[in-house]
């Protein structure tokens, strides 16, 4: 299943590779990418425990850089 | 971005002042002087302080906050109270301005992408409605007036107009469109007024297509750009580590060296220590090379190919559709010499063409089209003005029919052979029409596949790069090889099926230098395997065929071979404008650090390597999105 997310203020190239990296390790997230100048993230996600999975993800963002907000589009 | 400004500001005004006090030597103890400082150091750095803590609180450490939070409050502790205050100071400037560069080039890319359509004047029973794009279905009327954009694929049912489609190929020459054509969102439509019957709804059109291709482009990461953010992550653990070396050893072995002193060499240190340029000038670099090729049409889908396109080794083309029109048109007309003597040369061309016209005018073979087309190009021939009859299909062969009382004759060689006749050949390759008028061998019509305009510029500009070229096709050995000869390809393989194709592209491969690249050029339609085997895949006249976008790893809008020169062109200047940036920040970044180990550099230079290196790399990165 594809997601795909705005990452709000997103104001820094290496903590959008690390968000990249520490949501990518979350077990039901088969990929993500995140791009810096559209500040988009897109995922690849198991739909089985998805609600999980983003609690998960939230958390990850959050820890990397505070200031982040994800709005889903 | 105001209070930020302000806040700095009066940072500037306040540290100014201390500095200006402590060097009148106004200051009567060092207490005093170290809160003079402290006031500007606390208004402009509070937030960074704030942010550091709170970073480490969530179990984060190598951040850019802390490593400028524990640089400036270790210049406190040493003493240096005014770098103290400017290395906050200017690093949050530097930050202003770096998030101002990259608040600007993500505008430009925005800019770019302002293909989106924002609604569509929707034909109900009660009027035309402005509703967005999405909302319209399949098989709705929409209104498209002059001036605005095509917001879903469909085919036009009243009105005529002219299009623009330059955001979809770059093709700057605007397309006709009246009743019956198809017509693509993402277009602007320029003169007039034309109603739209959908044909896909708003997910499946062009536009949307395209926007989510180029925009996801930058997920298949280029392996620059892989290995810069695995070195990211191992540079700034290694210069901090290096940074608390620096702190404690030299102190230990060397004699009186000075704590202070060293303390503030390994200050520079972690000031240097952020990856930030480094991880941003490449991704930036690519996505600004994505978007200098979709500006003319050709859409990457993803850095890694742009990279590869750069290192094309063997360019493997596909003959029709892709280096010919696919189009098949009369090339020459040569009437016998027996036939019409005594006429001059032109009126006997006609009059054979036209003799050729009518006697396949039941036809929609394409060859029997194309004899009807160049008859009508060149003296406006009509089936009405003939007299035709007993036209039989002669299956295999050709036709018999009586034109205006004469019986012809018009087929292969069989045909000829078959009632005998005497014929003569022509040297060029094609498909071959010989007609014969009353019993008497009249002359023959050569038809041939047209190279496309711009076909052989693309192969020698290919040529000039040291590329080889390679045709493959399924083609007759001579048509492949005239084909080759006008071009000046290296090599030729015909009369291949398409296993064959997908041998040859394997055997190349083996062929191939290590680091060297394949592309493979096709039209997308059926050659989805080769497209997939080679290391680049492109397909051609990419517009509206879903196929071909789906195949490919990048796509050409418009027919032009010619467009994968400035697709290479694109793809060199990005590498290189990649390679400069990671060349200048490590450059700067090593050159400041062994200063700062030797004593030489001071904590100012440390800063300008951290954001002014950034900002720098991220000015040079928006140079790709330039074409040309």
């Amino acid at each position: 299943m594809k997601k795909t997310y705005l990452l709000e203020d997103l104001c820094c190239a290496n903590c959008a590779a690390a968000i990249e990296r520490g949501v990518a390790k979350i077990e039901g997230v088969n990929s993500a990418s995140v791009n810096f100048l559209t500040t988009k993230m897109i995922l690849d996600v198991e739909e089985e425990g998805f609600d999980e999975t983003f609690k998960k993800i939230k958390k990850v963002v959050k820890k990397t850089e505070p200031d982040v907000t994800l709005k889903e589009i | 971005m105001r209070k930020r400004l302000i806040r700095l500001g009066a940072g500037a005004v306040l540290f100014a002042a201390a500095a200006a006090a402590t060097y009148m030597r106004a200051f009567e103890s060092q207490i005093l002087e170290a809160a003079a400082f402290l006031i500007p150091y606390i208004i402009v750095g509070y937030k960074v302080i704030f942010k550091a803590v709170r970073n480490i609180l969530n179990g984060k450490i190598f951040d850019e906050n802390f490593l400028m939070a524990v640089a400036s409050m270790g210049a406190f502790v040493v003493g240096d109270y005014p770098e103290a205050v400017a290395v906050m100071l200017f690093y949050q400037v530097g930050e202003l301005f770096e998030d101002y560069a990259v608040g600007k080039s993500r505008k430009s890319i925005a800019q770019l992408m302002n293909i989106r359509p924002d609604y569509a004047n929707l034909k109900t029973e009660k009027g035309v409605e402005k509703v967005s794009p999405e909302q319209v279905k399949v098989g709705d009327i929409i209104v498209i007036r002059p001036g605005e954009k095509v917001p879903l694929d469909g085919i036009v049912v009243s009105g005529h107009s002219t299009v623009d489609t330059a955001a979809l190929t770059g093709e700057s020459l605007p397309r006709d469109v009246s009743e019956g054509n198809e017509i693509l969102s993402g277009c602007i439509n320029l003169s007039g007024l034309i109603e739209v019957r959908t044909e896909k709804e708003f997910g499946q059109s062009t536009v949307s297509r395209i926007l989510e291709l180029v925009e996801n482009a930058t997920s298949q990461k280029a392996k620059t750009e892989n290995f810069i953010t695995r070195f990211a992550a191992v540079y700034t653990p290694a210069v901090v580590g290096a940074a608390v070396i620096l702190a404690v050893i030299p102190p230990l072995v060397i004699e009186d060296a000075a704590f202070s002193d060293w303390a503030y060499r390994a200050l520079n240190f972690l000031v240097v220590s952020c990856p930030c340029a480094l991880v941003i000038s490449v991704p930036l670099g690519f996505f600004g090379g994505l978007g200098a090729a979709s500006k003319i049409g050709v859409l990457v889908k993803g850095s890694n190919y742009l990279e590869a396109a750069a290192h094309a080794e063997y360019v493997v083309m596909d003959k029709t559709g892709t280096l010919t029109k696919g189009v098949f048109e009369v090339e020459k007309v040569q009437p016998a010499d027996a036939f019409k003597a005594g006429e001059d040369a032109e009126t006997r061309k006609k009059e054979l063409l036209r003799l050729a016209a009518a006697a396949e005018s039941n036809s929609s073979h394409p060859i029997s089209l194309s004899l009807r087309k160049a008859a009508e190009e060149s003296f406006g021939f009509r089936t009405e003005d003939v007299q035709i009859k007993e036209l039989t299909e002669l299956a295999g062969h050709g036709v018999s029919a009586v034109i205006d009382g004469h019986k012809v004759l018009a087929g292969n060689h069989k045909l000829m052979d078959k009632e005998g006749l005497a014929f003569e050949s022509p040297d060029e390759a094609g498909t071959v029409v010989y007609i014969a008028v009353d019993g008497v061998y009249a002359g023959y019509i050569l038809i041939a596949d047209q190279i496309k305009d711009d076909a052989i510029e693309a192969v020698s500009g290919l040529k000039g790069r040291g590329i080889i070229t390679v045709m493959l096709t399924g083609d007759s050995r001579a048509a492949a090889e005239s084909v080759g000869k006008k071009l000046g390809l290296d090599r030729v393989y015909s009369q291949l099926l398409p296993e064959d194709k997908v041998n040859r592209v394997c055997e190349l491969l083996e062929e191939k230098s290590e680091k060297g690249k394949l592309m493979f050029v096709g039209d997308g339609i059926n050659d989805a395997p080769v497209l997939a085997r080679a290391d680049v895949g492109v397909a051609m006249g990419g517009l509206g065929s879903d196929a071909a976008i789906e195949a490919a790893d990048i796509v050409i809008m418009d027919d032009r071979p010619s467009k994968l020169l400035d697709l290479m062109k694109i793809s060199k200047k990005t590498l290189a404008i990649v390679k400069q940036n990671i060349v200048f920040a490590l450059g700067i970044k090593l050159l400041v650090l062994v200063l700062s180990a030797v004593g030489l550099a001071s904590m100012w230079a440390a800063v300008f390597a951290d954001v002014g290196v950034s900002i720098i790399a991220i000015i040079n990165s928006m140079r790709a999105l330039k074409v040309k």
